[in-house]
């Protein structure tokens, strides 16, 4: 059974909105600068993709405003944006013919560490009656199902940056296997001071200063990658049920799909990200020769850039395909990512273009990677991979394409 | 054809004992182990009572280095999956490392560990800028869970599918109906699959109390979970884990395994209706529930033992019974239904593997667990709901189920081996 995408909505620190977003991308305009959350001045690394010009209180019911994270305010939002997009009415569908399933990486974390502090500092009967689910992996899924009443089978996974295509992945399962509708996606933010510092101990934050220069996938100069808050929701229906209920538009298809682990730290045996490469590609019935653009995990971090770049090259050969990473002008967006640039893969398939890694000038030669760079690269796209690596050895790759009218 | 899934190996940490023997014979016993909370003083807390688990993780078997990274829950997950992979009797080397997968449930994760460092970087609450000199290495891996399902894998070696599954309290059903999936559409042979959740700590105690949820029977700690009785009064917060072995049903069979149970269908749905709150008709569990009984292909009156949720609040109570009444009829009034979480509380995301092993074991050893301090129902839970000491009788097909915050409903059919319909 074929899944379509049939709505985009996105929260990126680049742009509100899917062409905000797009535009920006193709601009080569960040949304990568100075820390503004809280005064960073006497960290070491100061840089992020902020989402600052989102007001909570334009997109998201007054009512959710106390007991939402920030993050869940770019879900609900996302949500909103990407079932707007695919003009579809939940009430006119069945309750249960809708799921819900997202990632994020670190759930409501700003909400629970001002719990926290409220908790040490005062006492626990100053703690909020939200915290319960404030917090937690699942909030996300739980409050967009009761937004717009999806009673249908949901989830919400965690794999580091690779849970947000984990979560495409088990959407499309979910529809496959009954479940015409299924609302998917991923969205992250920790920026207060202690999530900030979590991201730092992970030791790949880049300590760059300057914007346009801080994270360089692939690039010489590559020194750690900055993080970003945000992410995407997409509508996936099942092709049928969509033509049926005279869907306006299709965004493309999910049509492959697979995740691997990497053997464990100090084993000789090779990392799994070519063989999610693969494995997707298979699951969609495509060969490498099909491919027209790779969206690339980029990590930004030598040893890890270069080993995806290896990946790429077992798969496609030396130069074999053209590859990018617009996440340079976002910073990583953990469970944001992959559904973001899953977005992105779209929009190149409908723009007959490929977005450029901003930043990047220099990739060195032994990495043998044709790296879209400089400037946008039109192209016919009808097949797009998106990778994604978690830290720990998370691989997960879907494979979308063009529905042709 | 059809993949099967069966479960050829349990590995349970649970209050009370330290294995999956004297997980069951507490159980079976109509014993509680809930007491009152030791791990920190819980005095300026509403409720003072939990299932804490006496567990020393290096007698365990875990080294120095690892008692250092993990946080406990997933101590407890990783014990619990080499108890399972032993208990299945697989050969770790002769996996194939591609064909093996992870799915780990929890709802709250390393609530434990978080609390602990942040005591210490913000000196207990006074900075809201914590301090970068007191921040720990393992600070990223306890904000972004997903360590725990790695940890997992790297104790087999797994390199297939590697997932956690964080649906709050029914985590622990989900996570293992998810890795059921991946059996069945060809994604991995064998997956360790379970959940883990160790929740004991002052934060997570204080959002409980916030809205009033657990337990305030603080002088009778034995006996503050009282599912379906009428003095109920909250759930009483539990740690526990288990993981499972569940492997493709041939490849069990040929390699000669023992198996527990054929794990024959799962399906969860969502009330949209409160992050907390549920209604009293129980619809979208009795929807759950008659999802999974049609993917397992049987009738609501082949069930011979229901797995209650029965987490001893009110709402959950009355939810349920009407749930089970919603989705089975009559048969609901004929079939036994009890609540483990009234002997070893509730773990939040992990008790949905528990519960999952409680069920395997009633299959294999033919004997109900009771629900304890059970003596006045509630009068509007009137099922059998087999109170205060273990009943026996031969059970073929068990139900359990799981409702959780976020509105997840969750439900799973457990089948003997070669049942009529069932795996062989």
């Amino acid at each position: 059974m074929r899944v379509h995408v049939t709505g985009l909505g996105v929260t990126a620190p680049n742009g509100l909105g899917v062409e905000a977003y797009w535009d920006a991308v193709l601009e080569g305009r960040t949304g990568i600068g100075e820390l503004t959350r809280f005064d960073a001045s006497a960290l070491p690394a100061r840089l992020a993709g902020q989402v600052l010009d989102f007001a909570a209180e334009e997109h998201v019911p007054n009512r959710l405003l106390p007991q939402t994270d920030v993050s869940t305010r770019f879900a609900l939002a996302a949500a909103e944006w990407a079932l707007a997009d695919a003009k579809v009415d939940p009430a006119a569908l069945t309750d249960y013919d809708m799921g819900v399933v997202t990632s994020t990486a670190s759930g409501g974390f700003e909400f629970t560490h001002r719990e926290f502090q409220k908790l040490w500092s005062r006492g626990p009967r100053y703690v909020s009656v939200y915290e319960s689910f404030a917090w937690f992996y699942a909030v996300n899924t739980g409050q967009i199902s009761i937004r717009h009443g999806m009673r249908g089978p949901s989830s919400a996974l965690v794999a580091e940056q690779a849970g947000g295509l984990d979560a495409i992945g088990h959407a499309r399962r979910t529809a496959r296997r009954g479940t015409p509708l299924v609302l998917t996606g991923g969205v992250d933010s920790a920026f207060d001071p202690w999530g900030w510092l979590a991201h730092v101990s992970s030791g790949r934050v880049s300590t760059g200063t300057d914007p346009g220069r801080a994270y360089l996938p692939f690039d010489t100069g590559a020194r750690g990658y900055v993080p970003g808050e945000g992410g995407a929701v997409l509508v996936l229906e099942q092709a049928e049920a969509a033509r049926a209920r005279g869907a306006h538009r299709v965004h493309g298809e999910i049509a492959g799909y697979a995740s691997t682990f990497d053997p464990p730290p100090g084993s000789p045996r090779p990392p799994g990200l070519r063989r999610a490469a693969e494995l997707a590609l298979a699951d969609a019935g495509l060969t490498a020769a099909d491919v027209d653009v790779v969206f690339a995990d980029a990590a930004g971090v030598p040893a890890l850039d270069r080993a995806e770049a290896d990946a790429i090259t077992a798969v496609f050969g030396p130069r074999g395909v053209p590859v990018t990473a617009p996440k340079s002008l976002t910073g990583r967006l953990l469970a944001g990512g992959g559904p973001l640039d899953v977005v992105t893969a779209l929009l190149s398939v409908r723009d007959g273009v490929i977005p450029a890694t901003a930043g990047t000038t220099d990739v060195p030669d032994d990495y043998r990677l044709d790296l879209v760079h400089g400037s946008p690269r039109g192209a016919a796209v009808t097949t797009a991979l998106v990778l994604a690596r978690g830290r720990w050895g998370f691989n997960s790759a879907v494979v979308v394409t063009a529905v042709p009218d | 054809m059809t993949r099967r899934v069966v479960i050829t190996g349990i590995g349970v940490r649970a209050p009370g004992g330290a294995g999956t023997a004297q997980f069951w014979d507490l159980l079976t016993s109509g014993r509680t182990a809930t007491r009152r909370i030791s791990f920190f003083d819980p005095s300026p807390y509403r409720s003072q009572v939990a299932g804490e688990t006496d567990f020393d993780a290096s007698a365990e078997g875990l080294s120095p280095r690892e008692i250092r990274r993990m946080d406990r829950a997933t101590q407890f997950a990783v014990v619990c999956a080499r108890d399972a992979v032993r208990d299945s009797g697989l050969d770790v080397g002769a996996l194939d490392p591609h064909r093996t997968g992870v799915c780990l449930g929890s709802a709250v994760a390393a609530a434990t560990s978080l609390e602990n460092e942040y005591r210490v970087l913000s000196n207990d609450g006074e900075k809201w800028l914590v301090d970068p000199e007191h921040l720990s290495p393992y600070t990223f891996d306890h904000v972004v869970p997903s360590v725990m399902p790695a940890e997992v894998a790297w104790t087999v070696g797994a390199e297939g599918p590697v997932t956690m599954v964080s649906n709050g309290c029914t985590s622990g059903l989900d996570s293992v109906g998810h890795a059921v999936a991946l059996i069945r559409e060809g994604s991995a042979d064998v997956v360790l699959a379970g959940a883990s959740d160790t929740p004991i700590t002052p934060i997570v105690v204080a959002c409980f109390d916030a809205i009033k949820a657990t337990s305030t029977y603080n002088d009778d700690p034995e006996h503050a979970s009282r599912p379906f009785d009428a003095s109920r009064n909250g759930f009483v917060l539990a740690e526990s884990a288990a993981m499972f072995v569940l492997e493709e049903h041939g490849s069990a069979r040929r390699r000669g395994a023992h198996v527990y149970a054929e794990i024959s269908g799962y399906a969860t749905r969502c009330n949209a209706y409160h992050m907390t709150g549920l209604k009293t008709d129980g619809r979208e569990m009795a929807e759950a529930i008659r999802a999974a009984l049609d993917e397992s292909g049987v009738d609501g009156t082949a069930v011979g033992y229901v797995n209650a949720h029965g987490s001893g609040t009110k709402q959950n109570d009355r939810h349920e019974t009407a749930a089970f009444k919603r989705s089975l009829g009559e048969h609901a009034r004929r079939t036994p239904v009890s609540s483990i979480k009234s002997m070893v509380g509730h773990s939040l995301g992990a008790i949905g593997s528990v519960e999952i092993a409680a069920s395997a074991l009633a299959i294999e050893h033919g004997v109900i667990p009771p629900t304890a301090n059970l003596h006045t129902p509630d009068p509007e839970c009137d099922l059998d709901y087999v109170p205060l000491v273990a009943r026996e009788q031969r059970v073929d097909t068990v139900l359990t189920v799981g409702s959780g915050f976020g509105g997840f409903q969750s439900a799973m059919v457990l089948r003997r081996p070669g049942t009529a319909g069932a795996s062989a």
